[in-house]
């Protein structure tokens, strides 16, 4: 895995290259949302670490909103029909 | 009840739900039936913290001890309330916990991602991407619980 072998260099000469930076800087620009749209030559860390944050505020906003839904769902419906539709729909 | 033991992915293209995801989706499933149980007649707002605070304890328990940012977790939910007394002793000093203006995208992503002010750069970058993956797939699963609940329950 990259990972470890970035981490062994580190180890061994235990200074972090601009390139493993780079490098892990590009795996996190991967699993943003567009990240298609994106060139995968160097990146601008500020850009990448702000839309970063932007994102991960943004997926706490959902799980807050979702929270709030399926208290909500929960108070109106049978917990045990909910959790029969529930298995089906994962187990489809 | 059906054999699960075959090959669960018999799709080389990814199915809905693998394994560990169907292990987040019981474990989460599990959390809410449990929040559902113990405080039928609580206020909306008190069982929907109750549900975020157990998506965020799947969601740990699920990627477990080998990341740092599931250990802050399960650490903090631990000791919620211990760290809030804390929170209120120190304001009430006087002294501001952190800086009010950030220094760089790298503090404001510490503050965002579990146990990131204890982390070096590269650990940081790392354990963000892993967050983001199971942080996402922790969302894809409660929308689809309120998608199969909702409209189209029972």
């Amino acid at each position: 895995m990259s990972s470890r072998r970035s981490r062994s260099r580190q180890m061994s000469s235990s200074r972090i290259t601009d390139e493993q930076i780079n490098d892990l800087l590009t795996k996190l620009q991967a699993v943003l949302p567009e990240a298609h749209l994106r060139s995968t030559d160097r990146v601008s860390a500020a850009k990448v670490l702000q839309d970063t944050c932007n994102y991960i505020r943004s997926l706490h906003r959902e799980v807050d909103d979702l929270s709030e839904r399926l208290s909500e769902l929960l108070a109106n419906n049978d917990i045990n029909s909910a959790q029969a539709a529930i298995i089906r729909s994962l187990l489809r | 009840m059906k054999s699960s033991t075959r090959n669960p992915n018999p799709n080389p293209d990814t199915p809905r739900f693998g394994p560990s995801k169907l292990m987040l989706a019981f474990r989460f499933l599990r959390a809410l039936t449990l929040v559902h149980r113990t405080a039928p007649n609580s206020s909306n707002a008190a069982r929907s913290r109750r549900i975020q605070r157990a998506a965020f304890a799947s969601m740990a328990y699920s990627a477990g001890p080998r990341r740092a940012w599931s250990r802050a977790l399960l650490c903090r939910l631990h000791f919620h309330r211990a760290r809030r007394r804390c929170a209120r002793r120190s304001r009430a000093a006087g002294v501001p916990r952190r800086p009010s203006t950030t220094r760089s995208p790298a503090d404001g992503l510490r503050r965002l991602v579990p146990g990131g002010t204890g982390m070096d750069y590269c650990s940081l970058l790392e354990e963000t991407a892993d967050y983001i993956r199971c942080l996402s797939e922790q969302v894809k699963l409660m929308q689809s619980i309120v998608d199969s609940v909702g409209p189209g329950g029972r």
